[in-house]
C-alpha cells in the first residue's frame, strides 16, 4: 500500500472509532433500560433448574457454586441498600449454590439467617429478609445431611427453631445434636441445657446471637447480629425500667414520665443509657422506649 | 553380479477413487527397473507421470498395491534398509520454528553418531550446501531456494549409500542448482548411487549415466539420455525483421509467424543454409539463429501421436 | 536416546517455540487477579475459592492445550510433509507416535508445573502459611494430569485419520460423554429395555469415565482420598492410553502419504 492510502486509512480511523465506540456504548444503554422493563429473573438464574445446572457445569460444579454464592452475597445486598425489596430469588440461588457444592457451609448458615428474617416494609431502617423460615429450616437440615462432621450447621438448625419458630425442644435438640460433633464448642451443651430448661430468654438469646456474630466472617450477618444484640439489650433495658415504673407508679401513685423522676426516687443510680448511647425516655402509662434518636432498633416481633 | 543399489520388480499402485471407492485409478504400472551400484539414475517424466509414487513407494510413504523392490538387498519393508538412504521430498518443508543447524542435528540424531560427530558433520553440510551463516535462521524464514538446501544438506548428512532426490533443482537459482549438481556429481565420485526424477531434461543430460522415462504410470524406456534425446531430430529456429527501405519476400513472410515486427521461421538441419540464403537476398536483419532444443512434453506429444511405443526404446542392460 | 525420546524432545521443542506456554501468562494474570479480588468478594473463603479457581483453571487449559494440539500432532506433519522426510529415517510409525504423544505430555507437564507453582504463590498470598491438607492440591493436580494424559490419547487417535476440525468436535464429544458417563449408566437403571440397557451400558464402559479424575471439590475442601483412588486412577488412564496408542498405532501403520 502506498503511503498516502495508509494515511488516510490511519486518520479516518483515529477519528471514527471513538466515535463508534460512543454510539455503540450510547445504544447499549438504551438497549439495558429496553430489557430493565423485562423480567430479571431469567437472567439472574440463568436456569433454574439446580440439576441441569450442576449437569451442565461438567464437572467444574465446585467453581460454579462459587461463582453464583457471590451472586447470591450481591443479591442479596442490592436490596438491602434499595430497602424493601423482596428476596423472591435468594432461596433458588442457594438452592442452586448448594446442590452445586454441598459443602459449601457458609451458604447453608447465610441461608439460615436471611431466608428466615421476615419481611420488612418499605421505608423502614430493619433488616429484611425473605421470611421463608421453611425454607431456611430445609436448607439446614440439607446442610447437616452433607456436611455430618460440621457442628456449625446444627447450631444454626437451634437458631432457627429457637429465634424464629419459638419450638424450644426442637432448638434444644438441633444444639444437643451439634455439641456430639467433632470439636464443637462447651457453650453447645450449655445452649442446648438452658434452652430446654428456660425457653426463651433474653439471655439465651443474647448469647446465641453473639455465637452467630463469633462464628461467622461475613460482614452482613455480623453486622446484623450485632443489630440483633443491641435490640436485645435494649429491650432488657426497657423491661427492666418498665417494672421500676409500676413499682413507682405503686409508691408514687402516677407513672414516671422520665428515667430523672426514677433516678431521684432512688429507683436508679445513674440515668439508663442504651447501647448507642442516648438516654431512655417513658411514653404514656409509664412504658420505656427508647429516645427518638437513638440508632438501635427494635424489630417487631 | 554385484547386487544392484536398486532393484524395482513389477511394481503396482492403484488408488481406489469415486465415492464408493469402486473405479480404480493406476498410478504405476507394472514398473520393473534396476539401477547399480555408483550410478546417477534420472527418472523423467511429465507431471503425473508416477515419478513421485515411484519414490514414495521406495520410501515406504506408500504401499504397493503389488511387486517388490529391494536397495541394497533389503526389502523396502525393511525399517533398518533405511539407515542406508537418504530422501529430499518434492517441495520440503521443515518445522517453522527450528533453525538449520537444529533441523539437521534432529535428523542426525537418528543415526549412530557420537555427539562430537554430529556436531562436525552439521557444520560441514551446513558449509557444503552453502548455508553457515544462516545456520541459526529459523526455517520460517527461509527461501524456497534455502529450504531446498537445507533439505539436500539432511538426506547426505549421514553419509548413506543411496540418495533418493525428488525433483533436487526445484527452487534453486542457477547458482544453487550448480552447486547441487557439483554435490551429486561428488556423490557419485565417492560412489554412492543417486535416484533423482524431473522433468527438465537438460538436467538428466548433464549428470546421468542412465535414465527411464515414465509417462502415464508406465515406463517408456531405459537407456543413456543422449540415446533418448535422439529420437527427435533437431530443428533450428530463426528471427528476423525487414530492414528499412527493404521489404521482405512474400514467400518468406508466408511461412514464418509474426509477432510485431519480428518474424520466426523454424526450418529442419538441412534446410538452414537456404534459408540464410533467402533472408540475405532480402537483406533482412537476422536476430538469432537456435536450435530448438526438443522437450520432454515434446517428446511425449509425439509418443502419443505415434500411438506406438517408441521404436528406439532401450532394454535394460546387464553390466 | 530412544527414538520415541528424539521425536519427544523435538516435539516438544516446536511447542515452546509455537509459544504455547504463553497461556501461562494467562493464568498468572486470572490467578493475581483473582488473589486480589477474593478478599473483597467473597469473605471468609478466601482458600476454597483461590483453590477452585486455580485448579478448573489448570483443567480447563490443559484440556484446551491437549485437545487443539493433540488433533494437530500428526496431522500438521502429514499437511507439512515434514512426515515424508523424517519417515525415510530408521524409525517405525508407532514410534513417531508415541514420540509425538510424548512431547505433548510433557509440553502439558511443564505447563502444569508452573500453574501449580503459581497457584501455590496466590494461596500463600490469601492464607499464608501452607496446611497438610494442602497436599490434597497436589493429588488433585496430579488427576487432572492423567485426564490430560487420556485426552491427548483420544486426539492423538483421531489426528491420525482426520482433519483438525472433525478430530476436536470428536474428542470433545468423547470427553462431555465421559464426564456424564455416570449419568449413562444410571439410564440404565431406570429402565428394563434391554434394547436401552445394553447399549448404554457398553457405552458406559467404553467410554472413558472422567468424573474418577475429578478431585477438585475434594481438594478446595480439604477432604479425604483413599489411597486406593490414586493407583487405580494412574492405572485406568495408563490402561486407556495404551489401549489408544496401539489403536493409533494399527491406524497410522495402514495410511498412504499422498
Amino acid at each position: 500500500m502506498s503511503r498516502p492510502s495508509q494515511t488516510r486509512v490511519v486518520w479516518t480511523a483515529v477519528f471514527a472509532l471513538p466515535l463508534l465506540f460512543a454510539s455503540v456504548a450510547a445504544l447499549q444503554t438504551r438497549i439495558d433500560a429496553q430489557t430493565r422493563k423485562q423480567s430479571q429473573t431469567q437472567e439472574m438464574l440463568l436456569l433454574s433448574s439446580p440439576t441441569v445446572v450442576k449437569k451442565l457445569s461438567l464437572g467444574y460444579d465446585s467453581l460454579l457454586a462459587d461463582v453464583y454464592w457471590t451472586r447470591v452475597v450481591q443479591y442479596y445486598g442490592e436490596r438491602l441498600v434499595k430497602g424493601g425489596a423482596d428476596y423472591d430469588l435468594l432461596w433458588p440461588l442457594l438452592d442452586i449454590t448448594t446442590t452445586l457444592d454441598p459443602k459449601l457451609v457458609v451458604a447453608y448458615r447465610f441461608g439460615a439467617i436471611f431466608l428466615s428474617l421476615p419481611h420488612v416494609p418499605p421505608g423502614s431502617n430493619l433488616v429484611g429478609g425473605a421470611g421463608r423460615t421453611d425454607l431456611a429450616v430445609e436448607l439446614v437440615k440439607r446442610g447437616i445431611a452433607a456436611n455430618p462432621e460440621n457442628w456449625v450447621l446444627d447450631s444454626d438448625l437451634g437458631f432457627l427453631y429457637y429465634w424464629q419458630l419459638k419450638d424450644y425442644k426442637n432448638a434444644s435438640a438441633a444444639y444437643l445434636d451439634g455439641s456430639t460433633k467433632p470439636k464443637a464448642p462447651q457453650w453447645l451443651k450449655m445452649m442446648a441445657a438452658r434452652v430446654a430448661a428456660k425457653g426463651g430468654s433474653f439471655e439465651n438469646s443474647s448469647l446465641i446471637w453473639s455465637e452467630v456474630y463469633a462464628s461467622t466472617k461475613n460482614p452482613q450477618i455480623q453486622k446484623l447480629a450485632w443489630t440483633m444484640l443491641r435490640a436485645l439489650r435494649a429491650q432488657d433495658d426497657e423491661m427492666h425500667l418498665d417494672e421500676l415504673a409500676t413499682a413507682y407508679r405503686k409508691r408514687i401513685g402516677r407513672y414516671p414520665t422520665s428515667t430523672a423522676e426514677l433516678l431521684n426516687a432512688g429507683y436508679l443510680t445513674k440515668i439508663p443509657v442504651d447501647p448507642a448511647g442516648h438516654p431512655y425516655v417513658f411514653g404514656a402509662e409509664g412504658k420505656s422506649r427508647l429516645a427518638p434518636d437513638s440508632p438501635v432498633v427494635i424489630p417487631p416481633k | 553380479m554385484s547386487t544392484p543399489a536398486i532393484e524395482i520388480a513389477g511394481l503396482t499402485k492403484d488408488y481406489k477413487i469415486g465415492f464408493w471407492h469402486r473405479r480404480r485409478r493406476r498410478s504405476l504400472d507394472n514398473l520393473t527397473l534396476q539401477v547399480e551400484e555408483g550410478e546417477i539414475f534420472g527418472c523423467l517424466g511429465p507431471n503425473g507421470a508416477g515419478k513421485t509414487t515411484t519414490l514414495k513407494l521406495l520410501m515406504g510413504l506408500i504401499f504397493p498395491t503389488s511387486g517388490t523392490a529391494h536397495i541394497r538387498g533389503r526389502s523396502i519393508d525393511d525399517v533398518e534398509m533405511h539407515r542406508e538412504i537418504g530422501y529430499l521430498p518434492e517441495q520440503p518443508y521443515f518445522y517453522d520454528y527450528l533453525t538449520a543447524r537444529e533441523l539437521l542435528d534432529y535428523y542426525a540424531r537418528f543415526s549412530d553418531f557420537s555427539a562430537t560427530e554430529r556436531r562436525e558433520r552439521v557444520e560441514h553440510y551446513l558449509a557444503k550446501v552453502g548455508l553457515t551463516t544462516a545456520g541459526n535462521l529459523q526455517l520460517r524464514k527461509f527461501s524456497k531456494g534455502m529450504l531446498q538446501r537445507v533439505g539436500l544438506a539432511q538426506a547426505i548428512l549421514h553419509d548413506p549409500q543411496v540418495i533418493f532426490l525428488d525433483e533436487p533443482m526445484s527452487g534453486l537459482d542457477p547458482i544453487g542448482r550448480r552447486e547441487a549438481r557439483d554435490i551429486i556429481l561428488e556423490l557419485k565420485k565417492k560412489g554412492r548411487t543417486v535416484f533423482f526424477s524431473t522433468h527438465i531434461l537438460s538436467d538428466a543430460e548433464m549428470l546421468c549415466d542412465r535414465v527411464a522415462v515414465l509417462h502415464q504410470g508406465k515406463l517408456q524406456g531405459v537407456g543413456a539420455p543422449a540415446e533418448i534425446v535422439a529420437i527427435e531430430a533437431h530443428t533450428t529456429e530463426v528471427f528476423f525483421e525487414a530492414r528499412n527501405g527493404h521489404a521482405l519476400a512474400p514467400c518468406l513472410i508466408e511461412r514464418a509467424t509474426q509477432t510485431g515486427k519480428r518474424y520466426r521461421i523454424e526450418v529442419p538441419e538441412a534446410d538452414l543454409y537456404p534459408l540464410m540464403d533467402q533472408l540475405r537476398d532480402c537483406d533482412a536483419r537476422v536476430l538469432s539463429v537456435a536450435p530448438v532444443r526438443p522437450t520432454l512434453e515434446d517428446y511425449f506429444f509425439r509418443l502419443v501421436d505415434k500411438s506406438q511405443a517408441p521404436s528406439h526404446a532401450v532394454e535394460v542392460r546387464t553390466k | 536416546m530412544s527414538v520415541p525420546g528424539i521425536v519427544a524432545i523435538n516435539t516438544f521443542r516446536e511447542a515452546v517455540r509455537d509459544r504455547v506456554l504463553y497461556n501461562l501468562v494467562f493464568f498468572a494474570l486470572i490467578m493475581i487477579g483473582a488473589a486480589i479480588l477474593v478478599g473483597q468478594i467473597s469473605i471468609g473463603i478466601e482458600r476454597l475459592v483461590i483453590v477452585n479457581l486455580g485448579l478448573t483453571a489448570i483443567s480447563v487449559f490443559g484440556l484446551v492445550m491437549s485437545i487443539f494440539i493433540g488433533v494437530g500432532l500428526v496431522y500438521k506433519e502429514i499437511e507439512k510433509r515434514t512426515l515424508y522426510t523424517l519417515l525415510a529415517k530408521p524409525i517405525r510409525r508407532w514410534q513417531f507416535l508415541v514420540g509425538k504423544y510424548g512431547g505433548l505430555l510433557l509440553t502439558l507437564t511443564v505447563n502444569t508445573f508452573f500453574m501449580a507453582l503459581g497457584l501455590a504463590a496466590a494461596l500463600f498470598y490469601v492464607g499464608r502459611t501452607f496446611v497438610r491438607s494442602d497436599a490434597l492440591i497436589l493429588v488433585a493436580i496430579y488427576f487432572i494430569l492423567l485426564e490430560l494424559a487420556l485426552v491427548t490419547a483420544i486426539a492423538l487417535f483421531f489426528s491420525c485419520f482426520s482433519t483438525p476440525m472433525l478430530s476436536t468436535l470428536f474428542t470433545l464429544g468423547i470427553y462431555v460423554t465421559g464426564v456424564f458417563a455416570t449419568d449413562i449408566r444410571n439410564i440404565a437403571g431406570f429402565t428394563s429395555n434391554g434394547a436401552i440397557v445394553y447399549p448404554t451400558r457398553f457405552l458406559y464402559y467404553v467410554v472413558p469415565n472422567f468424573h474418577n479424575f475429578n478431585a477438585i471439590g475434594l481438594a478446595a475442601h480439604g477432604g479425604q482420598i483413599p489411597f486406593a483412588l490414586f493407583w487405580q486412577n494412574t492405572a485406568y488412564a495408563a490402561l486407556y492410553v495404551a489401549l489408544l496408542l496401539i489403536a493409533s498405532a494399527a491406524v497410522f501403520s495402514y495410511r498412504n502419504f499422498k
